[in-house]
């Protein structure tokens, strides 16, 4: 637990020192941060408050109004399933229907064994070639149930 | 036994979804196993998505196009020949002369698909840095004057006068000004900015540097959604080689002059794509929409003068100063002057980039590049122009795809995104969908955008239920039309911008030319539980 909190303090002092100097540098450090530990722990945000000169609300604020920061770490895998328009109409409300089933998760969720996260997400520009998913950054494109089951297997989901 | 093949496999996002990498490794292994030397680039795509992966080999006879391929196609490629340009079925052969590009006016995405992304020399084989070159030796207000006689106009939505906001950012005196470039493309259908910075991110730079030259600013900023990892590494490794060269830095190519760049990253909000709410992400703030005035172009980034300009529009600018004002203005018709990168998605055959002048029919986009929806059944509707712009139907494909003509029918061109569906989509749970899409992303500074797209969803929930007969009796329905329609007229005039504006723009379009969809005893397809669960916890 105290090695826990000493590398969160450490973390963070890497981000202020690097980026402080930056214009506006409360996102840039919120990125470093979570790049590093997955999430934005709780235990980070009096010390970014700290160092930037801001209150605890104003950078708790910003780290939950923003969609992609987190205060807990996810599951090894981050699956975004893109719900917007153009994945519509090429089933996604099917496939995200089927994803759901298979993985027994709403969005917002964790698998149990902490392996799959799953997210919703509101287009990823791959428009092109919908539906689209993202998993831990990769792009995923015409994904079908099928497909999906493939992609999962590679994770460990039992298909 | 002959000398390194340079062969092409694109390096986009899309058609690295479609598994480019893995295709860009087989051949590599699969030339190495034959004792062949290739040299892959990792170009753009050319925007004919079903072809993708395109796999472009560059032989005698020039550059010839195999696709859509796959790595399990890679081994029996070259055995026909692949390195030579040889016969197989998945042949195109030189995909410039291919009808949906050749019909094309590529001139934002001239470079799409045929450079090296991250070729300095690329770029300027095929025109690039002519604009900055011509504008180094142009007097800052003669810049202005030249994008503002383009007729070019805000290609991110909003169709503002370019020259016009760069006017009023140069005429402001400020010891610091700067220009952004919205790169938050958010808009469901929309890829052209993606494609731009993957393909040719030096189009971006030079068109920021001509800004930042034409204004006076001397720093600029891209503001990159989190969602576009692919056009980050893109930008990145760009700057970098720009920099390295003096296109962007302290002495920009020996003039005296200065203007550098940052990418940031946002986060995940649709809303900081509204030009106010992007200012404050880039301060490091929450997203929320600023009231207006003070204009960002008097007031803006750390309370500067600032240009807030879109991907497209600054890739367009370098045309513009190589190529004369006159030139981009004889594309177009009307208002709209210039070209518009279309971008047809969904369900559609031939999904892809379409840059022409403006002026083009949905008919034709749709059909005539389109080929129809991907399904095979028939065409339903369109959305025009992302979340907030409005669904047409078949009987109004005749309307031209440019700013006014779209405005008459009480439709927007937006970003230029187009998102086809086929008769299977329920327009009422579309009609749904805008609403949830506008409560999930409101910054909730304004209380008919934060408040009035929740009881929207409530309403046409009730409207979905009563029309399945649950709740039966039809005073009630016509009681939630009606309550429907005022919620609209309060968003559309009350909301601080565009998000809680122009959500009753899908919502009114369905109503009104689908209005089938909304009626008791209309079919129902799907069943609402998953919905429901899914909107338990949407974010």
């Amino acid at each position: 637990m105290n090695n826990e909190a000493e590398s969160i303090r450490r973390c963070v002092a890497g981000a202020v020192q690097k980026l402080a100097g930056e214009p506006g540098p409360l996102l840039e450090i919120l990125h470093a941060v979570q790049d590093e530990l997955g999430c934005v722990p709780a235990e980070a945000i009096p010390q970014i408050a700290t160092a930037l000169n801001l209150s605890r609300a104003e950078v708790h604020g910003v780290v939950s109004f923003y969609h992609h920061f987190r205060e807990h770490a996810p599951g090894r895998y981050v699956v975004q399933l893109c719900r917007a328009e153009a994945c519509q109409s090429m089933n996604a409300r099917a496939l995200e229907e089927f994803v759901r089933g298979k993985l027994r998760l709403n969005f917002g969720e964790t698998t149990p064994d902490g392996r799959v996260t799953l997210e919703p997400v509101y287009c990823l520009g791959n428009c092109a070639c919908a539906p689209a998913m993202m998993v831990n950054g990769e792009l995923h494109g015409r994904v079908t149930p099928e497909r999906f089951g493939e992609i999962a297997k590679e994770w460990g989901v039992a298909p | 036994m002959s000398s390194s093949v340079t062969i092409y496999v694109p390096g986009d996002a899309s058609a690295c979804s479609l598994g480019a990498d893995r295709v860009a490794h087989a051949i590599e292994a699969e030339a190495g196993r034959r004792g062949r030397a290739v040299q892959l680039v990792r170009n753009g795509s050319r925007g004919l998505y079903w072809l993708e992966p395109l796999v472009e080999v560059v032989t005698a006879a020039g550059r010839v196009a195999y696709g859509p391929v796959t790595p399990g196609d890679v081994s029996k490629l070259l055995d026909a020949g692949l390195l030579e340009g040889g016969a197989h079925p998945l042949r195109l052969g030189d995909i410039a002369t291919h009808p949906y590009l050749a019909s094309q006016q590529r001139l934002t995405g001239a470079r799409l698909g045929v450079v090296d992304p991250t070729s300095l020399v690329d770029y300027v084989a095929n025109g690039g840095y002519v604009g900055l070159h011509n504008a180094l030796a142009m007097q800052p207000l003669d810049i202005v004057r030249a994008i503002t006689d383009s007729g070019l106009r805000g290609r991110g939505g909003a169709a503002f006068p370019t020259g016009i906001k760069w006017q009023t950012v140069h005429d402001q005196k400020a010891a610091q000004k700067f220009i952004t470039c919205n790169a938050d493309e958010g808009d469901s259908g929309t890829f052209s900015d993606r494609m731009l910075m993957e393909g040719d991110p030096f189009s971006v730079i030079e068109g920021m540097t001509i800004a930042g030259l034409a204004v006076g600013a001397t720093q600029g900023y891209i503001y990159l959604r989190i969602e576009y990892p692919h056009a980050a590494r893109s930008l990145a490794k760009a700057l970098q080689v720009a920099r390295a060269v003096g296109y962007v830095g302290q002495d920009i190519l020996g003039s005296g002059k200065r203007f550098d760049i940052a990418v940031r990253l946002g986060a995940g909000a649709y809303i900081c794509g509204e030009e106010t709410s992007m200012l404050e992400s880039l301060e490091g703030r929450r997203g929320e929409v600023r009231v207006r005035p003070p204009l960002p172009a008097i007031k803006g980034l750390f309370g500067q003068p600032t240009v807030v300009n879109n991907v497209v529009t600054l890739a367009s600018v370098p045309v513009v100063l190589a190529r004369g004002a006159q030139f981009y203005k004889d594309f177009g018709a009307g208002k709209s002057r210039g070209t518009i990168p279309l971008q047809l998605a969904g369900n559609v055959k031939h999904a892809g980039l379409v840059e022409r002048a403006f002026g083009l029919t949905v008919k034709e986009l749709v059909y005539d590049y389109g080929g129809g929806s991907a399904t095979g059944r028939p065409v339903r509707a369109v959305q025009i122009g992302g979340p907030l712009g409005a669904y047409l139907p078949v009987s109004q494909f005749d309307t031209p795809l440019e700013y006014e003509a779209l405005s008459a029918k009480n439709a927007l061109l937006g970003h230029g995104g187009v998102v086809v569906f086929d008769d299977r989509v329920d327009m009422a749970r579309m009609a749904r969908y805008a609403l949830e899409f506008c409560a999930v992303e409101s910054c909730g500074k304004c209380t008919p955008c934060r408040i009035g797209s929740a009881r929207g969803v409530e309403l046409v929930d009730r409207i979905i239920a009563t029309r399945a007969g649950a709740n039966g009796a039809n005073g009630a329905h016509d009681s939630n039309l009606a309550l429907l329609d005022e919620l609209c007229d309060t968003m559309f005039n009350g909301s601080l911008c565009g998000l809680g504006g122009l959500t009753p723009y899908p919502v009114r379009s369905a109503l009104k030319h689908f209005p089938e969809d909304f009626l008791p005893g209309a079919r129902a397809p799907h069943s609402n539980a998953a919905e429901a669960a899914a909107s338990v916890r949407m974010r």
